[in-house]
Formats: structure tokens, C-alpha cells, sequence
């Protein structure tokens, strides 16, 4: 079996300043936080970040980390707004590709199979085009001679995935309602890192759950990491679902300076197993 | 007294959600993707409850529900599955009508759930684009608005996110606010007051919209029966959740 375990530390130190980071999940649903957690406290910088964004784009563009996002939306779903996005567009500190949300996929899509680009009538009319002046748009050959829009490929130089469960080799599962774009930003990347809830045997995967919940192949996997709570806090279900009393306590503090340096001196000055200890106290003064 | 299932006078979340259910009025088989808050959510299956008893409703997740489920309820019964992956590709599919929530709105139904000021440089960061510009070019749309005011209703919106009629939408339905129904019958398809809902005047409107409205015969929107308030109250929406979005 070829080992492809490591750390977050590993793999954060795998990457460098200026790439192009895809990251998984959706909004505050099953987002890789241990690793980007990791990627806060590391010197890296000038980051475009490829996302569905939820806190994981907050927390980046808090840290300084991010030149240029790509998305179509930030939000933590039962919060709708993402106060450190909303405070870094006003403040102008990123610049932004603001997609509409299937164009996002189609850029994945065509990244992951090789495509220049991928047409489609979304985006048409709206002032996406405006706002992305290097779009471009193609006729159809055929007889409908429809005009589309060419939305290039967004291949990515690393892509950050949290899933359920993994085995050493790089093959990860998920359990949940939903697979996101997770494989799709996986076959976009030169490199993919999976963490997930739980390292498992490969031949227990199946005792986990069925044959077409094995989401991402170790053919697109660099590395694994174990990272139980890897998640948090966003939803991670079945495993755990989001954790909305400290998704209220971060929304609260991201909205207002002083509070958020005090959130970031008592969670996030230190590694990932001093965050979930962080956490776990902070719930017990909550009780 | 408000007992359970006694029924007695509409409340204005109820005329609105009613109002909502009446913007599948003949969809048949197709997915109602009311994402713009409980008030269309609930319109959306009391539709499927009622009158459109075809249509495809969630239980605000990934789960097509084999019947109309309560708000807030997960599916008792699944009979399909629709991850965010299948619901872009249905957007591109077409069996769908979805009900947004705009921050903007201008005459032409152009919508704005992006930014607020320059895009540039916002004053205001709000969504992003999310669906709109693919929901509206491609499936039937309709709007929500739980508060009809002039910051929504304004003659131009700062980021054109979801395309008006100008622009090529697909199909504007219409637009329920908490005081009126409006469409784009308009000449020019430019958008119109049909109905201003029970104790709402066409003035109070008009005073909350930030453009000139085309106004001819303005009906007063319908009541809803006294079945339909049963399902709200006692069936789909127990908890009241369309009267925290829509005070009394």
C-alpha cells in the first residue's frame, strides 16, 4: 500500500505563496477547516481561492491570505452574509471573480477533463460579463447559432477536501446528503488533499457505506490527513452537523474588530488540537 | 381565540403565502425551488397540497419529499434526490421554478443579490450572484420580497445578478411582496401592480416602490380558502414561521 498520510503541517508546507487553492464543500457544509486552520497559521499568502465560499474564505481573507477569489457566493447559510468577506470587498483588500454558481461548476468541469472551456447560457445578459471583462462568449456551430458563454477551465495547483472517511491510499467516502463539488475540485487540481472525519481500512470502506458513496479516487489523491471535528464548524453530517451556537459566537466576533481578535487569541493562536480543546472548553462555559 | 383549525381571518403572512402558491398555478411536474424564505417555501407546498398536486417540493435539503412536508421538518418520505450538483444541471434542465429574494429590483425585473454601491469597491457586500444569472436567463423565476420598500424597488440595481426582461429573462412570473402582487404586463414588459393584498392601499405602494409602477384595474389579492389556511396552520407551518417573516 502506498502510504499517503501526513499532517496538515505537511501539507501546508507542500504548498507556496501565489498558487491557486481550490477548496471543497459548500457555504458552512463540510468545509476542510483543520486544514485551512492550517493554512492561517502558515506564511503562505497571495492565494487565489477557488470556492463555494462559506467561513473558510473568511478565515482566509481575516489571516491576509487571499489576492483573489473565485466564487459566486460567501455565506454560512443560517448566517446568511460572511462578516470577514463583507469587511475585505469593502475594504477592497480582494480582488474577486464573481461567477454565477453553474458557471463555477463548468470551470471545475472542464479543468478536470481537460477542456479549454465549457459553454453555457448562464451568465448572459447579467453583469457577470461586465465585472469579468475577459469572459468570452461562442456560437453554436450548428443550426441554433446560439450565443453561450466560454467559461474557461479553473484548474487548480492544489485542491482541500474534508470527507467522511479515507484510507491511506487516497480513496475517500462520503456519508452525507450531499458529495458538493469535492470530486470535481479533486480532478481540477495537480495536487488534492483529503483530511477526513476517520482513517479507515480499505477494505472497511464498505462498512461504512455503499460502493457509489466512494466519492474521490486515489488516482487524484497527494495526501490524507486524519482530522476528526475537521470540519468544524460546519456541517458535517452524519458524523456531526454544524455547530450553529459557535458559528453565532464566530459570526459575532468577525462583525466587530476587537472581538474578533480576542476570538482569534482564544481559538486560533494555536495548532488544531489546541482549537478543538479551545472549542470544548468554550462549550462547557456555554452549558 | 385562534384555536387550532377554527378559522378565522387571514393574517398578511398567510395572504402572501397564498399568493406564493398561486405562482405555480399550472407548473404541473416540475421542481418549485423557493429558496427565498419560509413565506414562498410555504407557498410552494401548499401549492403541491392543493391545486398542483404534481408539483416536486424539498424538504430544504437535497431530499425531493414524497409529499409536502412541514417547514423545518426533514422528509418523512424521500422520492428523489437533489444535491446542489443536480440542482445547477437542472437549471440548464429546465423543469424548475425558483423563487429568489432580490436586495434590488428594478422596473424590468433585473434583480441584485450581490453588492450594494460599485462593484468595484461595495459599500456593501452582500451574497454574490449565487444562481440568478443562470436561474433567470434559463427557468421561470419569481421574486419574494418580505419588506416592499424603496431600497429594494429601485430604478436601477447596482449589480445586475439576476437578468430582467430586458436582458433576456426566461419567464418573470411576478413578484409578492408583503403588500402587493406586481408583474411584467406592463407595456415594454415593464412591471405592474395587479394586486394589492387586503387593507393595503394602492398609494402604500406606490410609496414603497422607488419607480413608477404601471397601474391600470389593481385587484385586491384573494384571500385564501378556509382549507388552505388549515394546511398553513395546522399541517405545513404549525410553528408560524411565515408570521416571523411577515408580522401581523
Amino acid at each position: 500500500m502506498t502510504g499517503k498520510v501526513m499532517t496538515a503541517e505537511d501539507v501546508v508546507g507542500s504548498l507556496e505563496s501565489g498558487m491557486t487553492v481550490g477548496i471543497g464543500g459548500w457555504g458552512s457544509r463540510r468545509k476542510p477547516m483543520a486544514l485551512v486552520r492550517a493554512l492561517c497559521r502558515s506564511p503562505l499568502t497571495d492565494l487565489t481561492v477557488v470556492s463555494y465560499g462559506g467561513p473558510d474564505v473568511g478565515l482566509l481573507c481575516a489571516a491576509g491570505k487571499v489576492r483573489r477569489l473565485v466564487t459566486a457566493f460567501v455565506t454560512l447559510d443560517s448566517v446568511p452574509l460572511e462578516p470577514h468577506f463583507r469587511r475585505a470587498r469593502q475594504d477592497g483588500a480582494v480582488e474577486l471573480t464573481e461567477y454565477d454558481e453553474g458557471m463555477l461548476m463548468f470551470g471545475l468541469f472542464a479543468a478536470a477533463h481537460r477542456l479549454p472551456f465549457l459553454p453555457t447560457p448562464a451568465g448572459l445578459g447579467s453583469d457577470v460579463l461586465r465585472v469579468n471583462p475577459e469572459l468570452r462568449t461562442v456560437r453554436s456551430p450548428y443550426e441554433d447559432a446560439a450565443e453561450l458563454v466560454a467559461v474557461p477551465a479553473l484548474p487548480l495547483d492544489a485542491a482541500l477536501i474534508h470527507l467522511h472517511r479515507a484510507d491511506a491510499r487516497g480513496n475517500a467516502q462520503y456519508l452525507g446528503p450531499d458529495p458538493y463539488m469535492d470530486d470535481l475540485f479533486a480532478k481540477a487540481a495537480a495536487r488534492t488533499y483529503v483530511s477526513c472525519e476517520r482513517l479507515v481500512e480499505t477494505g472497511d470502506l464498505l462498512k461504512e457505506g455503499p460502493v457509489q458513496s466512494l466519492l474521490v479516487s486515489r488516482a487524484h489523491v497527494t495526501g490524507v490527513v486524519e482530522a476528526p471535528g475537521g470540519a468544524h464548524f460546519t456541517d458535517c453530517a452524519p458524523d456531526q452537523g454544524r455547530d450553529e451556537a459557535f458559528q453565532r459566537e464566530y459570526a459575532r466576533a468577525a462583525a466587530d474588530p476587537a472581538a474578533w481578535a480576542a476570538f482569534a487569541e482564544r481559538f486560533l493562536s494555536g495548532d488544531e488540537a489546541a482549537y478543538q480543546a479551545a472549542v470544548r472548553a468554550w462549550r462547557e462555559e456555554e452549558r | 381565540m385562534s384555536g387550532r383549525g377554527d378559522v378565522i381571518g387571514a393574517t398578511r403572512a398567510e395572504v402572501c403565502a397564498a399568493a406564493c402558491a398561486d405562482l405555480f398555478r399550472g407548473n404541473g411536474e416540475i421542481v418549485a425551488a423557493a429558496v427565498a424564505g419560509f413565506v414562498p417555501m410555504l407557498g410552494s407546498r401548499l401549492a403541491r397540497a392543493t391545486f398542483e398536486p404534481d408539483l416536486l417540493t424539498t424538504d430544504g435539503g437535497p431530499a425531493l419529499s414524497a409529499a409536502p412536508v412541514p417547514l423545518g421538518a426533514a422528509a418523512a418520505e424521500v422520492e428523489g434526490w437533489l444535491p446542489f450538483r443536480d440542482h445547477l444541471l437542472l437549471v440548464l434542465n429546465g423543469r424548475r421554478h425558483v423563487v429568489m429574494g432580490p436586495s434590488q429590483i428594478d422596473p424590468y425585473g433585473n434583480t441584485n443579490i450581490s453588492c450594494i454601491g460599485p462593484w468595484e469597491r461595495p459599500s456593501r457586500q452582500l451574497l454574490g450572484v449565487r444562481g440568478a444569472p443562470g436561474n433567470t436567463r434559463l427557468n421561470t423565476t419569481s421574486y419574494w420580497v418580505p419588506k416592499h420598500s424603496t431600497r429594494v424597488f429601485t430604478e436601477r440595481v447596482d449589480m445586475v445578478s439576476g437578468v430582467g426582461y430586458d436582458r433576456g429573462a426566461f419567464e418573470i412570473r411576478a413578484v409578492v411582496t408583503n403588500l402587493a402582487v406586481l408583474d411584467f404586463a406592463g407595456p415594454d414588459r415593464r412591471m405592474r401592480l395587479r394586486s394589492v393584498h387586503p387593507g393595503v392601499s394602492v398609494e402604500d405602494v406606490t410609496a414603497a416602490t422607488g419607480f413608477p409602477l404601471v397601474i391600470g384595474e389593481v385587484a385586491v389579492t384573494r384571500e385564501p380558502s378556509g382549507e388552505e389556511l388549515r394546511l398553513m396552520r395546522d399541517v405545513l407551518d404549525p410553528g408560524g414561521l411565515r408570521d416571523r417573516e411577515v408580522p401581523a
